[in-house]
This record gives C-alpha cells, sequence and structure tokens, in this order.
C-alpha cells in the first residue's frame, strides 16, 4: 500500500519537477517570475494533441510539441521580457507582462480548441500493466517517468558540461561580468527560454498523456503549485526542484491517500508559507543555480 | 441615451467598478510602500464571507455586518503580517499568493461558507450610491494620509529600507502598517461584493481576482493610487468596450495590457505625473 503510494508520488512528482525545472531555470537566470510559463504547459499539451489527431506517432507529436513550446519560450521573451530588460524595469514590470502573454496564449487555445476536453486517444490510451513486487503501474506511466526523468539528467547535463550551460550559469551568476567576458547575452538568455519552456510544454504533454486529456484549465492548478515546488528547493536551484518537485509529490498523494483530498492544497502552500518565512532560501539555497 | 436606462443596462458593471477601484486603492497602499503583497484578494474574500455569514446567520444589520468584516480583513492583515515581516520582493509576492490560497481552499472545505458552493442569498442592500461613497471616503482618508509624516515614511521606506532607518523611521511599523491598511481597505470592497451581488463562491477572490488586481494597479502606475484606480477602472470597462469582438476580448486585453506594459513605461499615471498633477 504504502509502496504504491511512493510509486504514485512519484509519477506526479516527476511531472511538478519537470515544470518547477522551467520556472526555476528563469528565475534563477533572470530574476523574473515567469507567469506565462503554465500557458506554455498547456499549449504544448494541446499541439501534441493535434498533430496526434493529424495522424502523427504519439512519440513524433510530442517530440515536435515540445520544440514548439522552446520556440515559444523565445518569442515570449522577445515580446514580454526583452524589451523591458533593456530598460532595467525590475521585476514586477516583467511579471505583469508575463501575465499578459499568458491571458493571449489562453486566448488562442481558446479560440482553436473551444472549451471543451480533448482526448489523445478515444476510450483511453493503450497501457498495459505491469505488476513488480507490490506496486503496479502501466507502460504509459513508465514511459512518462522515464521520460521526466531523461529530461531532467539532460538538463543537468547540458548546464554541467557544454558551453551553453557554462553561459548560462555565468549569466545567472551575473550578467555583466558575463558579457564582459564574450558572452553573448540575447543569445544565452534566448537559449535559457527555449529550454525552460520546451521543459515546461514536455511536462504539460506528459501531464495531458496521463489523464489522456487536455483542456484549457490544465495549467491553472500547476501554475500555484510550481511555486511551492520551487520555493521548497530553493529559487533559482536545479537539484532543488527537483527535489522540491517529487517532495511536494509525496505530502500530495500521501494527505490523499489519508482522506485529506480536500485539503491536499492547503497542505503543499502551508509548507511552502513555511519555509518562505523559516528558511527563505529553501532547502538547497537561493543561488546553487550560480554555483551548480 | 437617457441615464436612467443607461444606469438600468449597466448597474452591475458600475457597482463592480467602484469595487475593483477599491481593491486597486487596497493594493496600491502596499506597493506604496515597496511591499509587492499578494494578499488583497484573500482579505477581500474573508470580509467578504464573515459580512455575508454575520448578515444571513447573526442578523448584522449592513453596517455592523460591514464594521465586523473590515476588522475580521484587518486582522487577518495583521496576523500575515508577522510571519513575512523579513521577506521582500518575489518571496514576498510567493508567500502572500501562498496564504491566498490556503484561504480559499478553507472556504472551499468549511461548512459555515457552504463549501465549493458557496453562499447565496446574500441581503442585497448594498446600492451604488454606497459603493461610491465608501470608495470617496477611503480616497479622501488616503489624500489625507498623503499629507502626514506617515506618507513620507512610506515613500522613503520604498525607497530605500536601509536609508529609512538611518533617518529613524520605523520600517517595520510602516509596513505593517501599510498592510494592515491595505487590508482593511479590501475588506470594505469584499464586504460590499458580497452585499452588492448577494451570491459568494470561494473562487470569486482566488489567485486569478487577485492576478486582475495586480495588473490594475502596474497599468496605472504601481506606486501611484490614483493610477491604480484610473487602470481598475478602464481595464474594468474595457471588456464591455470590446464587447462587440465578443471571440476576440481575451485576446484584445491581453495585448492592450502588453501594450500599456511595453510602451507606457510607468504606467498610465505619467500621463498626467508630468504636469505636476
Amino acid at each position: 500500500m504504502l509502496a504504491q503510494q511512493l510509486l504514485n508520488a512519484l509519477f506526479l512528482g516527476a511531472v511538478y519537477a519537470l515544470f518547477a525545472l522551467g520556472y526555476t531555470l528563469i528565475f534563477g537566470v533572470l530574476d523574473i517570475l515567469n507567469l506565462a510559463h503554465a500557458a506554455i504547459y498547456m499549449i504544448a499539451a494541446f499541439a501534441a494533441y493535434s498533430l496526434v489527431a493529424d495522424g502523427l506517432p504519439l512519440p513524433l507529436a510530442a517530440g515536435l510539441a515540445i520544440v514548439m513550446a522552446g520556440v515559444i519560450g523565445i518569442l515570449l521573451d522577445r515580446v514580454a521580457f526583452a524589451p523591458l530588460r533593456r530598460r532595467n524595469a525590475g521585476t514586477l514590470v516583467p511579471l505583469i507582462s508575463s501575465i499578459g502573454v499568458a491571458i493571449v496564449i489562453g486566448a488562442i487555445a481558446r479560440a482553436v480548441y473551444g472549451i471543451d476536453e480533448r482526448h489523445f486517444v478515444e476510450g483511453g490510451l493503450d497501457a498495459t500493466p505491469i505488476h513488480l513486487g507490490p506496486v503496479t503501474f502501466t507502460s504509459l506511466e513508465a514511459i512518462i517517468l522515464a521520460t521526466a526523468i531523461g529530461l531532467m539528467f539532460g538538463l543537468s547535463y547540458v548546464l554541467r558540461a557544454t558551453v551553453l550551460g557554462r553561459n548560462i550559469r555565468a549569466v545567472a551568476q551575473d550578467r555583466v561580468a558575463a558579457a564582459l567576458l564574450g558572452v553573448d547575452l540575447e543569445r544565452t538568455i534566448a537559449a535559457t527560454f527555449f529550454i525552460a519552456s520546451a521543459l515546461g510544454g514536455a511536462a504539460g504533454i506528459l501531464t495531458g498523456l496521463e489523464y489522456n486529456a487536455v483542456s484549457l484549465d490544465l495549467g491553472s492548478q500547476i501554475e500555484l503549485k510550481g511555486l511551492a515546488v520551487i520555493i521548497l528547493g530553493g529559487m533559482g536551484s536545479i537539484t532543488g526542484a527537483v527535489i522540491g518537485g517529487f517532495a511536494i509529490g509525496i505530502v500530495e498523494t500521501l494527505a490523499v491517500a489519508y482522506g485529506l483530498s480536500a485539503w491536499r492544497d492547503a497542505l503543499t502552500f502551508g509548507v511552502m508559507f513555511l519555509i518562505l518565512v523559516a528558511r527563505p532560501a529553501g532547502i538547497f539555497g537561493a543561488r546553487a543555480l550560480r554555483s551548480a | 441615451m437617457n441615464l436612467g436606462t443607461f444606469y438600468a443596462q449597466h448597474s452591475r458593471l458600475i457597482d463592480q467598478i467602484g469595487i475593483n477601484a477599491l481593491l486597486a486603492l487596497s493594493l496600491s497602499v502596499s506597493l506604496q510602500a515597496g511591499q509587492l503583497a499578494l494578499a488583497q484578494a484573500a482579505f477581500a474574500g474573508i470580509a467578504a464571507y464573515v459580512s455575508a455569514i454575520a448578515a444571513m446567520q447573526f442578523g448584522f444589520p449592513l453596517a455592523a455586518a460591514i464594521a465586523v468584516a473590515i476588522a475580521a480583513a484587518a486582522l487577518a492583515a495583521a496576523a500575515l503580517a508577522y510571519p513575512v515581516r523579513k521577506l521582500r520582493g518575489i518571496f514576498l509576492a510567493i508567500a502572500t499568493i501562498g496564504f491566498g490560497e490556503i484561504v480559499r481552499v478553507v472556504a472551499n472545505n468549511v461548512d459555515i461558507t457552504g463549501g465549493a458552493e458557496g453562499l447565496s442569498g446574500i441581503p442585497n442592500d448594498v446600492t451604488t450610491p454606497i459603493i461610491y461613497g465608501a470608495l470617496l471616503l477611503v480616497a479622501l482618508a488616503l489624500v489625507a494620509l498623503a499629507r502626514t509624516k506617515f506618507a513620507l515614511a512610506v515613500k522613503l521606506t520604498r525607497e530605500d529600507e536601509n536609508a529609512a532607518r538611518g533617518v529613524g523611521v520605523d520600517v517595520g511599523m510602516v509596513r505593517f502598517a501599510s498592510l494592515v491598511i491595505g487590508g482593511a481597505i479590501a475588506g470594505l470592497a469584499g464586504a460590499l461584493y458580497a452585499h452588492a451581488f448577494y451570491f459568494l463562491t470561494p473562487t470569486d477572490f482566488g489567485f486569478a481576482r487577485m492576478e486582475q488586481i495586480l495588473v490594475w494597479c502596474v497599468i496605472g502606475g504601481v506606486t501611484s493610487p490614483a493610477g491604480a484606480v484610473v487602470g481598475a477602472v478602464l481595464l474594468s470597462i474595457l471588456p464591455e468596450v470590446i464587447r462587440p469582438l465578443a471571440d476576440y476580448r481575451e485576446l484584445t486585453s491581453g495585448l492592450i495590457l502588453l501594450g500599456v506594459i511595453l510602451f507606457v513605461p510607468n504606467g498610465l499615471s505619467m500621463l498626467w505625473a508630468k504636469r505636476g498633477v
């Protein structure tokens, strides 16, 4: 029973972590809270749905939708953040412009898809149950979890072992110094937005697949949960976002298992509030991206 | 068009605009002290429920119900102010958003608020003159406050907390007071809302509403109370004006929001601030 619950927590936590990685990456590099992240999560799931409906095989559809999410991320930066960066507008104004982009993306999704829930496959995705000792899961869940974890390791590799990753960390640490040392700021920031939004989009697609459902309010659930995750792990911390994602996944799964499902969100935000008050830097410190 | 007919057709919108202006003022009070505290919607929600319950279950007359509701919202703000006293910027914003979510979940789950279905049949005795009378009173009170030493302390706290401390400003007190004053104003708005629309659900004052209030203030000009009111009024009317665009309403709102943010750097208040008003 507990083993099964922990496994369920792993599935939930993986998606939370993936979503939060994009959130925290943008915060770590630019010090802005990107409230359009959840809209990209949602629109990517719709894009994958459309491509599947057009007859593309699922993995290809998902891959294309993830790339599209990344491109939307770059556009988001060009439209909503880059102009503000040039005039040093602080952190509040970009927050508002990201709300503006979220409204626009939501409106486009509503115009194209309407308010009805869409299903990747009518009648449910084909998923074989797998029994492994005390736990049961489906092959689909296994693929979702493996994809999420694979993407996390991919991000970790890019940040640690590539020139791009080095540049991203340099910009996160000190934008001016990085520019002086020859890092192309705008390119690095664009790449950051591509990666962050692609991860957010991947999280949306995996969630849509897990429930075989995509709808306009897909992002509203995770938007604030993502904040709880990155606060728990420490704003800007990559490791923190992953561990925070799984921790919140465990808290929420256990809350539901123990009959507290109605209070689940209060528990999540209660934990977030307590951490902010007691240890604002989170478990892994606020600047972990900069020293990773 | 005949004014009477116009009012009859738009009375709900007119009432909503007045309440929105109050909500914008309430956030503007904490923004002026440099605090990005995003719990105004939650304070308004607490007051709306307190006021509705006081009137429905305890038979409070309107004025008493509103007074109790304002006190409850101010108390909630005071209770929140202490634990978050050390948080700044985005961290304060996130903590207060979390507070708002907790309030929403509680409203969703306890019996006295009617749970997710909310409360209906709240005595519908708040009229348009009451709403605008309240707005006028709050505006006058804020204008009067702006002429006191407190306003100077608020401005110093916003510009530079350490410098403010250096010249003897009790920064903690300024932050506390601005949250509580803002909470009380939000409480007034929430109570008026409950009695003007006689129907109340937990989502009425959720994060989406908080986002709206923040947008009004920033569009208007972050540190300008007059700008906050203008932002609230314009953005509340906007969806109605572009009603002919029906399907593109949301899209147009989003684009206008982006346009103002990108092309009017200090919000709408800069349109008149330059002329020294």
